[in-house]
């Protein structure tokens, strides 16, 4: 029974993890989906939520929902910024510019965090205190409650958005194929703006929202990214169920392993998890069919 | 080909007297550090400039031959050179083998997956604490040495990694005009065209994967005989970005701009010392503005800059 308990208790706060990587997989295939960009600064995004919001809470005083609020607008200016200072400037661009643009980003970003607001890993208080609850023999935090509600309601939020509105729907026809959204009146220049702003704005909430649980520093956002984009890629970069799934299946068994095994290996393996996926299903784990050979 | 010679003598030349005046200062000590970081960045830029193969996992293989060097010379009492030349095939038959399933992938997925070999040995050289010391490092590593003579001082190492750096650029030199180079140049133009032309692609790429992987391992060899003392810290994801930063300064498919970004690189955070931190935005914003506006490199681009400023001496260059 003891192992039992413990086996729950490693898969919730696992799953808990997982919605953060769900949330930051969509936000990688919002991007990749209009533009085929994989933007290695997306991590950035997500340390960028929980630097800001800390910093809005700390020096600026404001309460936790406005200082929230405000982080993920910062964020997404600055995603807004990147975009058209590194991104539309380079026309017609290679993969290989785009990854070390991309990178050059996420370097710049990291750099100027660390020199604004130093080195030190920071918390976040929880949103509604730390009393735990107890479900099925294992301890559940009202911060994991948080994350599955605000992961749920972003997941359905874009649903909305991408399915029922003219933007979405614009932006759907963008990644299908561009000349022919150019053709019938859709500015595709807008909409790769738009989606980085969208996948700044989801990706720094999800950085808000782990926060409390895992504290932050200008160094989590790597690891944050990788992660996310392991769980997007185990869902063929779709924005749909697949990611979602995608990330609950690494975090259960990135927390499944660090718990059995050795925490050391966590994050190998996430990365295991990952090389094994591109070498074997590159199309995703709940893709029929190929796509596109990568 | 002629000036390719002479080139190459004269940059012989220029190692052999620059530590001269510097008279056993420190900057002799960078300029071994440029060296190391020439061949790894050499290594780098046959996959990446000449084949057009992104790898961002380069520091897993420089740290397999530093560790694996150090862990043999330092436990097992291996002789360096003989560990050098095992760890270096080690390394490299290691990188054939994931080499077919890894460079099946392309671009950003090329990308991640290197990406994640990198972390995934990163993550070893810190867990294996029996073997490798851990996060607290290895030390008791031997320098090399040939008879009684040891390699020991600043200016001795120098000429020990410049001489191993010169006999990288030169195979380089040679490898880049041969039939493999040509090879190599057309999959990166268009793996499609290539294949149709009857080049082999896929085992074109494995090899040449290898072949950065053996040249970065010999680099991570002489890198532990130098310093005595490794750990993890310098076979990180940022040693990957930074090899990355320094090729495309130099000149993506350049040699010599290999050796250009290496030393550029590499001073600059001596240069930028007084400012600390500072240096890790400026290779971001290098990164950025050198692709955007600068996509050959400084060893292209500036050339090419000067003969739109002086339209007169590009005709000129044009007939020479």
């Amino acid at each position: 029974m003891e192992l039992l308990n413990q086996v729950s208790q490693f898969v919730i706060s696992g799953l808990a993890t997982g919605a953060i990587y769900a949330l930051i997989g969509l936000s990688f295939a919002i991007i990749f989906n209009s533009t085929g960009i994989i933007n290695f600064a997306q991590g950035e995004f997500v340390m960028l939520g929980g630097v800001l919001t800390i910093f809005c809470i700390n020096a600026l005083q404001l309460p936790l929902l406005a200082a929230i609020c405000a982080a993920v607008a910062g964020t997404t200016v600055i995603g807004l910024v990147f975009e058209r200072l590194a991104i539309r400037p380079l026309k017609n661009a290679t993969p290989l510019a785009l990854i070390i643009i991309t990178i050059g980003a996420s370097i710049l970003i990291r750099g100027v965090v660390m020199l604004l607001w130093g080195k030190d890993t920071k918390a976040l208080p929880a949103f509604s205190g730390n009393d735990p609850i107890s479900v099925a023999g294992a301890t559940l935090l009202p911060q994991h409650l948080w994350i599955f509600g605000v992961t749920i309601l972003v997941i359905v939020g874009c649903r909305l958005f991408f399915h029922h509105t003219i933007s979405g729907k614009a932006m759907r026809a963008c990644s299908f194929n561009p000349r022919a959204a150019n053709l019938v009146g859709v500015s595709v220049g807008r909409m790769v703006l738009f989606s980085f702003v969208i996948s700044a704005a989801v990706g720094s909430l999800a950085g808000v929202i782990i926060a409390p649980l895992t504290m932050t520093a200008y160094d989590v956002g790597v690891m944050l990214g990788l992660k996310g984009f392991c769980a997007a890629i185990m869902g063929g970069m779709g924005s749909g169920l697949g990611t979602v799934l995608g990330g609950l299946i690494l975090g259960a068994l990135e927390s499944l392993g660090a718990g059995l095994i050795s925490s050391g290996y966590k994050d190998a393996i996430a990365f295991c998890i990952l090389l094994l996926i591109l070498f074997i299903r590159p199309q995703g784990l709940f893709k029929k069919g190929e796509t596109e050979r990568v | 080909m002629k000036s390719d010679k002479l080139k190459f003598f004269v940059f012989c030349l220029v190692v052999l007297l620059a530590p001269l005046p510097l008279s056993g200062s420190y900057l002799t000590n960078v300029l071994v550090f440029v060296g190391v970081n020439s061949i790894l960045a050499l290594g780098l830029n046959l996959l990446l400039g000449f084949a057009g193969q992104i790898s961002l996992g380069q520091a897993a293989f420089f740290g397999l031959g530093a560790y694996g060097s150090g862990v043999l010379t330092s436990a097992y009492a291996f002789n360096p050179w003989v560990a050098m030349v095992v760890v270096a095939l080690a390394v490299a038959a290691f990188a054939f083998a994931i080499g077919f399933p890894v460079l099946r992938l392309k671009g950003h997925y090329l990308a991640m997956a290197t990406l994640g070999v990198g972390v995934i040995a990163n993550i070893a050289f810190n867990e294996t604490v029996d073997l490798t010391g851990g996060p607290s490092g290895l030390s008791g590593i031997p320098n090399l040495a040939i008879g009684s003579f040891t390699f020991d001082t600043d200016l001795k190492n120098y000429y020990l990694v410049w001489g191993f750096a010169l006999v990288m650029i030169l195979l380089a030199l040679n490898l880049v005009n041969s039939r493999f180079g040509r090879g190599l140049r057309a999959i990166h133009d268009s793996e499609v065209a290539a294949r149709v032309m009857g080049v082999n692609a896929r085992l074109m790429k494995v090899q040449v994967f290898t072949l950065s992987a053996f040249i970065s391992a010999i680099a991570g060899s002489l890198y532990c005989h130098v310093m005595t003392f490794i750990s993890p810290t310098s076979f990180g994801f940022n040693t990957s970005v930074e090899l990355l930063t320094m090729i495309v300064i130099g000149g993506l498919g350049s040699v010599y701009g290999s050796i250009l970004g290496a030393l550029l690189l590499t001073m600059l955070p001596e240069i930028l010392r007084t400012f600390q931190d500072y240096d890790i935005i400026v290779y971001g914003s290098l990164l950025i503005v050198m692709t955007i506006y600068m996509p050959g490199g400084l060893v292209k681009g500036v050339p090419a800059l000067f003969r739109r400023l002086i339209p007169k001496k590009a005709k000129e260059g044009a007939n020479a």
